[in-house]
């Protein structure tokens, strides 16, 4: 009976907006290869913490005053007053944290399997822009609280933009709708923080995953599990149901649907994840002054400077890089080329191999240093400036910059093994 | 289960260098070794905070009422013990010094210290109330090794006495005083106690809720591996 009124309910539905068919499409029937490993749970993690940010953030909204004069009051206020709101403030809090940490793996993730080369060129963009995003994002929340390392981290990322040649002052004061970092920047930061970038970032997300669902999900090995239609015999074909706009033109093996299969599994990937987040945000949640940093206990005040400024942990990488050149503005043209350069990373791999398993010994090497020098910069990044410590810096942004320059030549050529025609466990 | 350590492996390496680098304060402090569950502790750091350090310092984010249903006082007990000024119960712990008198008697105005013991640790705090010493240099006639040319009078100069320095930079046992120096360290043990927990009133009720979260994850973790296991075994 009940069973009834809801098949009806649905046919309903359907014949008016393709529900189930979107459903089938992208979940139920989603064809996904069967070999996912540890480094595919950070995908599903990101949409999590998203959620988490998106919902604690709107009852944030609810008791915080986004105002010189009240900003700082307000977040004490719900850390005392507010029920459980110091539980929501250091959820979105560890949050911002555990979005980067995320993140950063499911790039990495990107870069070990080759997911990025074509044909999943546009899927890397979107989602380099939702990385972009996702740094203004956590910049412009940075200096909501109003703390004193909020209102100092704010001032010397902004006064970069005043290393622009002609315009640079204009900018900066543009950007600040002030002469010095005020309630009126406070204001435009929150309106773009609680509305502007979410807003942008949930349709980059919507995006990426569209581009995902068209291209097909990469796997471990960078084995394509979409042969052209008819070339795969019938016994050899998955024995799975998939929707049929992925059988129409293909043949699909070694592959499973996403539902059940990558549903139940992301569910074990999402209490693990959450034991570190809980373990962080209730016995940690300062994160050891990495997650909220010292200084912002204290009220934003424009006539005292914290003894040593530092970004926030996840900027760390590209402070460096813009740290160790001299010059301002060249500080700043590198630091964006150290961004754009992952924007470009499709072009810069010529390869076609797409997994570092059947890629060359020089390719692992490659992307090892990458990311070693990668923690350094981002370590170095949250450290008082030092000759050696500047040192280390430029040999760390040689190895960043050389990951990618390195790749050019030797993808092209690159003795490569033999890549399997299919996923072989 | 080779996930499962693979994830805390990665997690810790991720964590790792947090700790490593976790920027410590620039001058060395002493252990306060207080305890946040010690009620009779913080009820008297709250004593001696009113009596001592409020007349300068507020605690403009914390209500007294809280603070009473916090430290198990009866409100109409705290009422009549703790609050001279004519508050109402649900006030906010602050004193009248306008800041402006404040700046032109002390140079500049003593900082609100609801948020002290997170600025600064428990440690930094039950340091810095033991290491004044005698500098005649200085307004007050007194100095502090913890915290260089501090523009505060040493107000709990009549309990722990006086320090001189010598030439080594090293502090002698104070004299004259009322308390013992034992007595003494007990009760900045619980200023020190008092205002960590002011920092953060709710800091024992967010590690108690904690054990109970990750327990029930922990459990909710075994059963996800299970569950995946079982609908897996369709897929080879």
């Amino acid at each position: 009976m009940l069973m009834k009124l809801f098949t009806d309910f649905m046919g309903w539905i359907d014949k008016r907006l393709p529900v189930t068919e979107a459903w089938n499409k992208h979940v139920g029937q989603y064809p996904a290869p069967k070999n996912f490993n540890f480094w595919y749970f950070f995908g599903s993690l990101a949409m999590l913490v998203l959620v988490n940010q998106i919902l604690t953030g709107i009852w944030l909204t609810m008791n915080y005053e986004p105002s010189g004069d009240g900003a700082f009051a307000s977040i004490e206020y719900i850390m005392r007053d507010v029920d459980y709101g110091w539980l929501l403030r250091y959820m979105h809090s560890t949050g911002a944290s555990a979005f980067f940490v995320v993140v950063y793996l499911h790039m990495m993730r990107g870069l070990m399997y080759g997911s990025y080369q074509k044909p999943r060129e546009l899927l890397w963009i979107f989602g380099m822009l939702i990385y972009l995003v996702l740094m203004a994002e956590a910049f412009m929340g940075y200096l909501l609280p109003w703390g004193n390392m909020s209102f100092w981290g704010a001032q010397v990322i902004i006064s970069l933009f005043g290393a622009i040649p002609i315009i640079g002052e204009d900018l900066t004061i543009w950007i600040k709708g002030d002469y010095v970092i005020s309630g009126a920047t406070l204001n435009r930061f929150f309106a773009l923080h609680v509305i502007a970038l979410p807003l942008v970032l949930v349709i980059l997300v919507f995006l990426h995953i569209l581009a995902l669902h068209e291209v097909g999900s990469n796997n471990p090995e960078g084995v394509d599990t979409k042969k052209p239609k008819g070339s795969v015999k019938p016994e050899e074909l998955s024995k799975f149901k998939f929707h049929e706009s992925y059988t129409k033109k293909y043949d699909i093996v070694d592959s499973i649907p996403f539902h059940p299969y990558y549903s139940v599994k992301d569910i074990m990937g999402v209490a693990g994840f959450l034991i570190l987040f809980c373990w962080v945000m209730f016995f940690f949640p300062e994160g050891g002054g990495y997650f909220i940093e010292a200084p912002n206990f204290t009220p934003a005040n424009g006539l005292k400077t914290p003894e040593h400024i530092a970004p926030v942990w996840y900027f760390g990488p590209f402070y460096t890089i813009l740290r160790v050149v001299p010059d301002k503005l060249g500080g700043m043209l590198l630091m964006f080329a150290a961004i754009g350069m992952l924007f470009a990373l499709p072009w810069f791999d010529r390869g076609t191999v797409k997994s570092v398993r059947f890629r060359s010994k020089w390719h692992l090497a490659n992307l090892v240093q990458f990311a070693i020098c990668f923690v350094i910069l981002g370590v170095l990044g949250t450290m008082p400036a030092s000759p050696t410590a500047n040192l280390i810096g430029v040999i760390a942004s040689f190895g960043y910059f050389g990951f990618f320059i390195a790749l050019w030549f030797y993808s092209k050529n690159e003795h490569t093994k033999p890549v399997p025609e299919r996923i072989s466990h | 289960m080779k996930k499962l350590i693979l994830a805390f492996a990665l997690s810790i390496a991720v964590l790792a260098p947090a700790a490593v680098f976790a920027a410590g304060p620039s001058v060395p402090v002493d252990k306060a070794h207080n305890d946040l569950s010690d009620k009779e502790s913080l009820k008297r750091g709250f004593e001696t905070y009113i009596n001592y350090c409020l007349g300068c310092h507020q605690l403009q984010y914390q209500r007294y009422n809280r603070t009473f249903a916090d430290l198990g006082i009866e409100e109409a007990d705290g009422v009549a013990n703790y609050m001279y000024t004519g508050e109402k119960a649900g006030d906010h712990i602050t004193n009248t010094m306008s800041e402006k008198d404040a700046a032109k008697w002390f140079g500049t105005a003593p900082p609100d210290l609801t948020l002290i013991a997170r600025l600064k640790s428990p440690d930094y705090i039950y340091t810095y109330l033991r290491t004044f010493y005698v500098d005649e240099s200085r307004p007050f006639g007194v100095n502090n090794t913890t915290f260089k040319d501090v523009g505060m009078p040493h107000v709990l100069q009549d309990l722990q006495g006086v320090s001189t320095i010598d030439e080594n930079g090293n502090l002698t046992p104070a004299m004259g005083g009322s308390l013992t120096a034992e007595e003494y360290d007990v009760v900045v043990r619980d200023l020190t106690n008092f205002l960590e927990y002011v920092g953060e009133p709710n800091k024992l009720e967010r590690k108690a809720i904690g054990y109970w979260v990750l327990a029930f994850l922990f459990f909710f973790f075994i059963l996800s591996y299970f569950l995946k296991k079982e609908y897996w075994k369709d897929v080879h």
